[in-house]
Parts: C-alpha cells; structure tokens; sequence
C-alpha cells in the first residue's frame, strides 16, 4: 500500500508541476505585452520609458521566459500569487478571504449529494420496481437535467420574492450570525449539491442491482443472514467504488458550479472572483483562482485514487 | 466432441438474432427514447427553420413594446428592449445545436485519435505524454477551464467552443484508451498485424469500429453536457455576443424581471431542460440497445 501511495504521490506532483506549467505559460499567449495590459489596467498615465524600464525591472519580465516561470512558481510555493490591478491587493489575500466561504458551501454540498445520493440509490436499487424506486428514479434523472443557474433563478423566485421564506443571496459568516447563515445557505446548496446528488443516485442504484446479483450475496441470503447484514456489510462496499470515482467528479463538479451558484445568489467567494476578473481583464486572479481551483481537485483526484487501493486490493497489487 | 454432438448443441442453442433488430427492438420500445427522439427532431426542426417559423425577428428592438407580458400577440411576452422571447427562444436553438454537435464532434473525433494512439502504443512514450496532459485536463472542471481558456482567448461563440471542446477531450480519450487495450489483444487483431496489415489500418479499419459503440453513448450523453455547459457560460455573459440569442444568456436577461415577467427566465431554462433530458434519454436507450451483453439475445 505504501508504494501504491508513493506512487500516485508522485503521479500528482508531475501532474501540479504541469499544471503551474500550463497556466503560466498560457497567460503569456495573451496578446500584447503582459507590462502594458498592467499599465492600461492600471489607468497609469504619463509613464515614460525609463519608467517603463524600470517597472519591467521591477516586475522580472525583462528576464528569460524560464526564469520567469521559475520566479513565478517560487513565489506561488510561498503563497505570492501575484497582485490584483482591480483590487490593488495580492490575489493571496483575495483568495483567502474567498476560499472559506466556497469551501463551506461546497463541502457542504458534497456532503448532503454523497448521503442523500448514495442512500436513495441504495433505496431504489433495493426495492426496484416499488414506489421508492419509481420515486427516486425519475427525481434522479431530473436532477441530472436542471441547468443549476436556473434552479437557483426559479429557487429565488419561489422561496425568495413569493413565499418570503430565504433570504435571496449573500452570505454571512456562520461565527456571526449561525441561523441567517443557515438560512442563506440553503438555495446555494441545494443547487451545487443537485448534480452531483443525481449522479450519485443513478450510478449507485445501477451499483447495487449488478452486485445483488453477484453469488456471494445470493450465498449471504441463503445463508440466511439478515438484510441489514447483506446491504451494509456486503452489498455496500462493492457497490462503493463506481461512487468514489464519481464523488471525485461530484467535488470538481461542485467547484465548477460553485461559479455560476455564486453569481446568482450574489456570493462572494472564488467563483464570483474568478468570473468577475475575468470581466475586469484581471487576469493574475484568473491564473491564481483557476490554479488553487486546478489544486483542489487534484487532490480530490489523488484521494479518490488512495482510496481505491483500501477498497480493492487488486487495484492496489497491480 | 463429434459431429452429431455439435450438431445437437448448435440445434439447442438459442437462435442467433440480427444485430440491427435486436438494436431497433430495445431502442424503440422505451417509450421515453421515442419522446426524445420527437424533442431532439424538434429542436432541429426548429433550428433549421427558424427563419420561418419564428414570428418577429428576434434581434429586432421595440421600445414601445417592452416587457409585454404573454399575449397572442407575443406568446412569451417581449424583454426590456421589446424583442420577442418566442422568436429568440427559437433563434436560440441554433446557438445549442452549433455548439452542442460542433463541441462534441470536434471534442470526440480528436478525444477518440488520442485515446487510440494512447491504447495502441500503451507503454511507450506516447502513451505517457497523452494520458498525462488528459490527466491534466481532467483537474480542471469543465466550466472553469472554459473559463480560463474565454479568459485568454476572448468571448465569442467559436472561443466556447474551443473552451468546451478541450474540456470534453479526456472523457474521450480515456474510455477509448481502455477500449483499445482490450480490443488488441483479440486473435483477429493479431492476424491482421501479422498478415501485414499497418499500424494505422489496423487502428482505424479494426479497433475504432468495435470500439464504437460504447462511443456513441458516451458521445450522446455528453451532448447534453455540453448544451448545459454552454448554457451556464452563456448565463455568465461568456459566449455568444448580443443581440444573439443563447438560452443562457436568456435566462439571464430575464433575472432582473423575475417579479413582473418571469417567463422571460422560466422559458429557456425549460427549453435547456427538455433537450438536455431529451439526450439523455436516447443516450440511455442507445446504452441500453448497445450492451454486449445482451447482445444476440431476445
């Protein structure tokens, strides 16, 4: 196991370096010189060209292409991801300002998509045909369907402008006010969890009609075991590993959504950031929000792919 | 075994049923596929013909007529610069058929070489470098590498295009990639190669057609990601540039209405709905009219 671990550490490694890679060199295929984007957005005036000089100096664009980048990475391993020319700060302290709240919501999300996805797919595949699975099964299919922009424009409009019941958007810190937070989180939620919900739903109904075929839970029945011991010991875990991989795509599906959720519920956190500097040509916080978002997943990826190995051991010997 | 022995069991064994039945049997007999089939004959239908069937131009602004709300006149009402939301509803429809088959066959034909290089030359260098930029792509959510990519090379339709193309490649290139592994190591692979056939007949004449299939699903399916992703794009204001019609960016529009015209959001967003579910549908069915494991049977 610890090989196996080593391993995929490695793979990932490769995989952020390539990353880093890619990202800084696609901000220089911009067209023009990447000094005079900032000073246009700058709205400096009057600079002349021994400033300019100087600021390219400054700056370490007058410097090698590689040693750009090395500069560059160096300072993202220490958590300098540049300056914001809209918001005259350092995308670092942007991005950490932002992080936690699409954090919250996120982790939030996945974890209400893993149980209410993995439980009503245990339910339908469990009693296919009754009423659970002739519930569960088309509310899945639906879910996998809705543009989740427009379940929140609907959401907004139901539970928002008619009924009164949620507070149409923002966001306040649970450790200020824990009940509007609650409140406030709900629609947000609700639309990130959606997909990944559906598709979890789906793939662990189809999960648990292949294994409830399979001979060793037709000798746990004849055996005689209980149903409670079958589902949960047995039927379960094999079911599990189709739900990992897909609760890896649920984590990176709940960070792409995050962008379009935190626009309609007007959300400040890193997909807002992320969309409105693309809007503001701010384009030092497009390259860090869309590394850190670039990281998480990996991660995400690396984690799915550890636990692999502890649910099946052939997957970890081979 | 001797001749009568064999002759008995082939007697015995269920009769062999056409391919192209059995495929038109499981797939026309869900009802659901054959309702989105009618929905996706719909949506060309009216993409084709919008031109016709669209009552106004949808691009076409009436300052007296702005947010009507849903009269004969105006099905679905106008928005705040008085354009029909029934005729940019039907122009929309060319916006997601573009970018919903031109994402998916670019997306695919480049996704699927690379899987086949991938597979075919498996432990070679090759191999690595491909499956490893996939393996980079796929850190990336579909919606926030189109995001970067629109932020580097501009907005505009063809840009999103590009955007989602890139980001639909490792799905692609994956599955093929494990498809072709398994599909090489079949006896008439080998009789091929050593009958001299080249590396890339065999590729092209012989694995990509058996691995075609699962393809196709895989390709219909993500049709419909593809429509909800450009839709989501378009909601951003990344996409297709005003005065075009993009439901998305409909459905945007209409946000600021939602208390006195909500139909103006409600109307796309249903319309990306029902095709989205409408792919989805025959995607399943064709998974399901495809299986190899039912296949001879019925």
């Amino acid at each position: 196991m610890t090989a196996y671990i080593i391993r995929r550490l490695l793979w990932a490694l490769v995989i952020l370096i390539l990353l880093t890679v890619v990202i800084f060199f696609s901000m220089r295929l911009l067209p023009g010189d990447p000094l005079m984007i900032y000073v246009a957005q700058s709205r400096i005036s009057n600079i002349g060209p021994e400033a300019l000089a100087k600021m390219r100096a400054d700056y370490g664009l007058d410097k090698p292409i590689m040693v750009q980048y090395y500069n560059w990475a160096k300072n993202v391993l220490k958590g300098d991801l540049g300056r914001s020319v809209f918001y005259n700060q350092s995308v670092g302290k942007l991005i950490r300002a932002r992080l936690p709240i699409t954090m919250h919501i996120g982790l939030a999300a996945f974890i209400v998509a893993t149980l209410l996805g993995t439980m009503s797919g245990l339910l339908a595949g469990l009693r296919r045909g009754k009423l659970a699975d002739q519930i569960v099964t088309p509310l899945a299919y639906i879910g996998i369907t809705l543009p989740v922009f427009w379940l929140g424009i609907i959401m907004v409009y139901i539970f928002g402008l008619k009924l009164h019941w949620l507070p149409i958007g923002g966001y306040t810190s649970p450790f200020t006010n824990f009940w509007l937070n609650t409140r406030q989180m709900v629609m947000p939620v609700t639309c990130e969890c959606l997909l990944g919900l559906a598709s979890l739903s789906r793939q662990m109904r189809s999960s648990v009609l292949e294994v409830a075929r399979q001979d060793y839970i037709r000798t746990a029945w004849a055996k005689g075991l209980r149903e409670r011991v079958i589902v949960f010991r047995h039927m379960l875990k094999n079911s599990l590993i189709p739900i990992i991989t897909l609760m890896g795509f649920a984590i990176g599906g709940i960070f792409g959504g995050s962008v379009l959720v935190e626009t309609v519920f007007n959300i400040p956190g890193m997909g807002r950031l992320m969309v409105s500097s693309i809007f503001n040509q701010d384009y030092v916080v497009v390259q860090g929000t869309t590394l850190i978002f670039g990281a998480i997943v990996l991660v995400v990826n690396l984690l799915v792919d550890m636990s692999y190995g502890w649910l099946d051991p052939r997957i970890r010997y081979n | 075994m001797t001749e009568q022995q064999a002759l008995a069991a082939f007697n015995e064994a269920p009769p062999r049923v056409n391919e192209w039945k059995r495929f038109r049997k499981v797939f026309f007999a869900r009802r659901l596929v054959i309702f989105g089939l009618v929905v996706l004959f719909l949506l060309a239908f009216t993409a084709i013909f919008a031109s016709v069937i669209a009552p106004y131009n949808p691009y076409k602004q009436n300052l007296y007529d702005v947010l009507k709300q849903p009269s004969w006149a105006h099905w679905l009402g106008t928005d705040s610069l008085g354009r029909d939301t029934l005729s940019r509803l039907i122009y929309g429809s060319r916006t997601a058929i573009l970018v919903g088959f031109v994402t998916t066959g670019a997306g695919a034909a480049v996704g699927m070489l690379l899987g086949l290089i991938a597979g075919y030359y498996n432990g070679k260098l090759i191999n690595m470098i491909i499956m490893r930029s996939m393996d980079l792509l796929i850190s990336f959510p579909m919606i926030i590498l189109a995001l970067f990519l629109a932020a580097i090379l501009g907005g505009g339709i063809w840009n999103v295009i590009i955007a989602l193309g890139v980001g639909a490649l490792p799905g692609y290139a994956r599955v093929i990639q494990g498809l072709t592994l398994s599909i090489k190591e079949n006896d008439y692979i080998m009789s091929e190669r050593a009958m001299g056939a080249s590396e890339l007949r065999t590729m092209m004449a012989h694995i990509l057609p058996n691995a075609l299939p699962p393809m196709i699903v895989l390709i219909t399916l993500q049709l419909g990601g593809i429509i909800l992703a450009e839709a989501g794009l378009s909601y951003l204001g990344i996409g297709i540039r005003p005065p075009g019609a993009a439901w998305g960016a409909m459905v945007n529009e209409g946000y600021g209405y939602l208390t006195t015209n909500p139909v103006l959001s409600i109307a796309p967003g249903v319309a990306i709905m029902m095709v989205v579910f409408a792919f989805n549908l025959i995607g399943d069915g064709l998974r399901d009219a495809l299986d190899p494991r039912l296949r001879g049977t019925l």
